[in-house]
């Protein structure tokens, strides 16, 4: 099916402002910037929930790369922690992959959330 | 050290489950039980989730979820953004920083609740290969 041009403008206007909101909550917030990527996706681009996701990673690799380089250059990035933390997270994330096929949605997202409510706590209570 | 390690793993499922979560357990993490600064702590966090990213997308594209040509024009585009979000932490102070985070941490969460609550079985989505070939392939 061919796109009109027009609608490719569209299309591409639209990404690239997703692109920047990510990156700046990105930066902002040492986030991969997924949770506000795979929400416009959908939104805004019809996206099914599987491509958003797996689309949004893939444009983490960028943001995350670009937001950590500039981070570098305030002398804030502790690099051993950092390779402590993202290589076990690899395993994690095949762990995880795996069982996004086998659990259910609803569940993960529910534990998820109250991880994030007891995190945000104790950062408030600090 | 195991600390961090058990962040990583933690971090690395979530991700792997959801697509996003990787960042919003390092950070916290990284404050809470290691005692880095929030400056730090963000930063750290997003070198580690650069791996995470990798395997993740690798692993999506198998089952032919990643749109390639979109998440190219997502990544590259968002340089500007990233480099203006990092310099506005900067000038923010830590504390500011850290509170506007567990903000965000709440916000993820409500979204996170308001999902679970709206996206009706709670089963599995469709297997991979269900979405039509998208328009930016044509």
């Amino acid at each position: 099916m061919q796109v009109p041009a027009e609608a490719s403008l569209h299309r591409s206007l639209r990404l690239a402002a997703i692109g920047t909101l990510a990156g700046l909550f990105s930066g902002l917030f040492g986030v991969g910037g997924g949770s506000v990527i795979v929400p416009l996706l959908v939104l805004w681009l019809g996206y099914e929930e599987h491509p958003a996701t797996a689309t949004s990673l893939a444009a983490i690799v960028f943001i995350a790369g670009f937001a950590a380089l500039t981070h570098g250059l305030y002398g804030n990035v502790h690099v051993l922690d950092a390779v402590l933390i993202g290589i076990p997270a690899v395993g994690g994330v095949l762990l995880g992959t795996w069982l996004q096929q086998r659990l259910p949605a609803r569940t993960v997202s529910l534990l998820f959330a109250g991880v994030l409510v007891l995190s945000a706590i104790e950062l408030l209570v600090r | 050290m195991i600390g961090a390690i058990a962040i990583g793993l933690a971090g690395g499922v979530i991700a792997g489950l959801l697509g996003v979560g990787g960042g919003v357990l390092f950070v916290p993490g990284l404050v809470i039980f290691l005692g880095l600064d929030q400056h730090q702590a963000e930063a750290t966090s997003l070198l580690a989730i650069i791996p995470v990213a990798i395997v993740g997308t690798y692993m999506q594209d198998r089952y032919g979820n990643v749109r390639r040509g979109d998440a190219l024009l997502l990544g590259v585009l968002s340089l500007a953004g990233a480099a203006g979000g990092v310099a506005l932490a900067n000038a923010l102070s830590g504390r500011v920083l850290r509170d506007a985070f567990a903000v965000l941490l709440l916000l993820v969460a409500a979204q996170f609740v308001r999902r679970a609550l709206g996206s009706g079985t709670g089963q599995p989505a469709a297997p991979a290969g269900f979405d039509p070939p998208g328009l930016e392939k044509g």
